[in-house]
C-alpha cells in the first residue's frame, strides 16, 4: 500500500505534500497569445469597447493594466518574479468624473478582467457608499467597515463617492477611522483585494488633498471625461435597442435638438440624463397610444418613438422662452 | 489503554490528524463558501466535551465569497488568544438543516494536559465516574499560559 497522505500526530511520519498550487491554469505559456487564450480577456476586452461608447482614455488605461498583468504572468512562468513571492503590482484605482459617465458599469468590467488574468480570485464587486463603512457610534466603525472588506475580499471594492468618507468640518467624524483601516488593508492585503474609489472630480481631489496616504496608495487615477453630443446619441441609440424600442422618422433629430439644450442646463449628467429623457419619451409615447382606444396597435406602433414625444419636453419650452 | 496517546483534545473534524496549514485551512473554508456556509471564529480555554459554547470571536461572517476573509479574522484571534483553542464553524442556513456543518480546531495551547477520572462515591456502593480537565483547576486566562 502507498503511504498515507497524513502522518499520526507524535509519529515521526513524513510531513504531508502541501496542496498544490492552483497556478496549473495558465502554467507553462511563453506566448501572450497563450495567455490571451488561456485567460479568454480578449472577448471582455471586445466587449468593452463594443458595448462603451467613448471614454478612449478609460479603455486606453485598462489595456494597459491588462497588457502589464500578462506579461507578470509570462514573467512568472519563466521564474523572473522577485524572490518568488508573486510581485503583485497595486492595482487599488481611483476613477474621477462627472455624473453619469459609465464608472460603475467600468468598475463591473474591470472586475471581470482582473479575474479572468487571476489578478482576484472571485471577482466579485461589492458596492458601498459611507453609510455602509461609517458607524453611528463610537466602536462601530471598525467593526463595519471589517466586515464589508471582507465580504469584497477576493473581488473588488467600489466605494462611490468616496470624499464623504473624510468630513473636515467635523474633527471627531468616524470616517476617519473607516480610511484607516481601509488603509492598512489596501496595503497588506493587496493580493487579496481591489479597491475602485469613485466621485466628483474637484471634491475627489480635495478628498486626496487632505488625505496623501490614499492618494500615494492608489496607483492608477483615471478620468472619465464627459460624453460629445454624438457619443450620448449613440448612448440613446443602444438604450433602446436594449428595450427593442427605436427612434421614428426624425425622432433621432428632435433627440439630438433635445441634448444640445440639455447640455447647456444645469445638473447635466451624461448617460443617466440620456436614460431619464428616454423614459420621459416612453411615457409619452405611452399616452399617445392610449388615447387612440380603437386603433389596433401594430409592433412598428408600439417599438417606435415619435418626434413629437420627444419635442413635448419641457427643456424646448424653457429653452424657447 | 491510551486511546489518544498524544494527548492531544479530538473534537470536530480532521482532529486526528496532524494541525492543519494555514492554505490547507483556506481550502477547507473555500469549500464550505461553495456551499454558501457563513464561518465563524470561536476560542475557548475550557476543552471539555461537554463544553459546546466557545466564546465567539466577532460576528458569524454572511455573504464572504472568499476565504481570505475568514483568514483575517483567524488572524486576528490567534494574535489575541495564542494559547488558547479557536476552532472555525460553518453555518449552513439552508432551510431545514440550519445548523453547523463543519467544525475543526485550528489552534491549540503549546501543552495539552487532558483530562483526569474522577470518581465519586454515592449512595451505597455506587460510584459516579466523570472528566475533568487539568487545565481548568487554574482560573481562566492563566490556563495554558506555561
Amino acid at each position: 500500500m502507498s503511504n498515507p497522505l497524513y502522518s499520526i500526530p507524535g509519529t515521526p511520519a513524513s510531513a504531508p505534500a502541501p496542496p498544490a498550487a492552483d497556478e496549473a491554469a495558465v502554467a507553462g505559456a511563453r506566448t501572450v497569445n497563450e495567455v490571451l487564450a488561456q485567460s479568454q480577456i480578449e472577448a471582455v476586452m471586445d466587449e468593452l469597447d463594443r458595448d462603451l461608447v467613448g471614454l478612449a482614455p478609460v479603455k486606453q488605461r485598462i489595456r494597459d493594466i491588462a497588457a502589464l498583468l500578462v506579461i507578470d504572468k509570462l514573467r512568472a512562468n519563466l521564474g523572473l518574479a522577485a524572490d518568488g513571492k508573486r510581485t503583485a503590482p497595486s492595482l487599488h484605482m481611483s476613477f474621477t468624473g462627472n455624473p453619469g459617465t459609465g464608472k460603475t458599469t467600468v468598475a463591473l468590467r474591470i472586475a471581470e478582467i482582473l479575474h479572468r488574468l487571476g489578478y482576484v480570485r472571485k471577482g466579485h464587486v461589492v458596492s458601498v457608499t459611507r453609510d455602509d463603512l461609517v458607524g453611528q457610534y463610537i466602536g462601530h466603525t471598525a467593526p463595519k467597515t471589517k466586515e464589508v472588506l471582507k465580504k469584497a475580499m477576493g473581488g473588488v471594492l467600489f466605494i462611490d463617492e468616496a470624499y464623504y468618507l473624510y468630513r473636515p468640518e467635523n474633527e471627531r467624524d468616524y470616517g476617519q477611522e473607516a480610511i484607516e483601516i481601509l488603509l492598512q488593508v489596501m496595503e497588506n492585503q493587496r493580493d487579496d483585494l481591489v479597491v475602485i474609489l469613485a466621485g466628483y472630480k474637484d471634491r475627489m481631489d480635495t478628498f486626496f488633498k487632505s488625505n496623501p496616504g490614499m492618494s500615494s496608495r492608489i496607483a492608477h487615477h483615471i478620468d472619465f471625461p464627459d460624453y460629445s453630443g454624438d457619443e450620448l446619441l449613440q448612448i440613446a441609440d443602444r438604450m433602446l435597442a436594449e428595450q427593442r424600442y427605436r427612434f421614428g422618422e426624425g425622432a433621432r433629430e428632435a433627440f439630438a435638438r433635445y441634448l444640445e439644450h440639455r447640455m447647456k442646463q444645469p445638473h447635466f449628467a451624461n448617460a443617466r440624463s440620456v436614460r431619464n429623457a428616454l423614459d420621459r419619451a416612453r411615457l409619452r409615447a405611452a399616452s399617445r397610444l392610449f388615447a387612440d382606444r380603437e386603433r389596433v396597435l401594430s409592433e412598428a406602433d408600439l417599438t417606435t418613438l415619435m418626434p413629437d414625444d420627444i419635442l413635448a419636453s419641457r427643456v424646448f419650452q424653457a429653452a424657447d422662452s | 489503554m491510551m486511546t489518544n496517546p498524544t494527548g492531544r483534545i479530538t473534537q470536530g473534524q480532521f482532529s486526528f490528524l496532524p494541525d492543519l496549514t494555514d492554505d490547507e485551512i483556506r481550502m477547507q473554508v473555500d469549500y464550505g463558501l461553495g456551499k454558501g456556509y457563513a464561518w465563524s471564529v470561536e476560542y475557548t480555554d475550557d476543552p471539555h466535551p461537554r463544553n459546546t459554547y466557545w466564546e465567539m470571536f466577532g460576528m458569524p461572517m454572511f455573504d464572504l465569497k472568499d476565504a481570505a476573509g475568514v483568514m483575517m479574522e483567524l488572524t486576528n484571534c490567534r494574535k489575541t488568544f495564542p494559547n488558547h483553542y479557536i476552532r472555525l464553524m460553518a453555518f449552513d442556513s439552508t432551510r431545514g438543516t440550519e445548523s453547523i456543518a463543519m467544525s475543526f480546531i485550528v489552534n491549540r495551547p503549546k501543552t495539552e494536559p487532558g483530562f483526569g477520572l474522577v470518581r465519586q462515591e454515592s449512595e451505597g456502593r455506587n460510584i459516579r465516574y466523570t472528566v475533568h480537565s487539568y487545565a481548568t483547576d487554574n482560573p481562566e486566562a492563566e490556563r495554558y499560559s506555561g
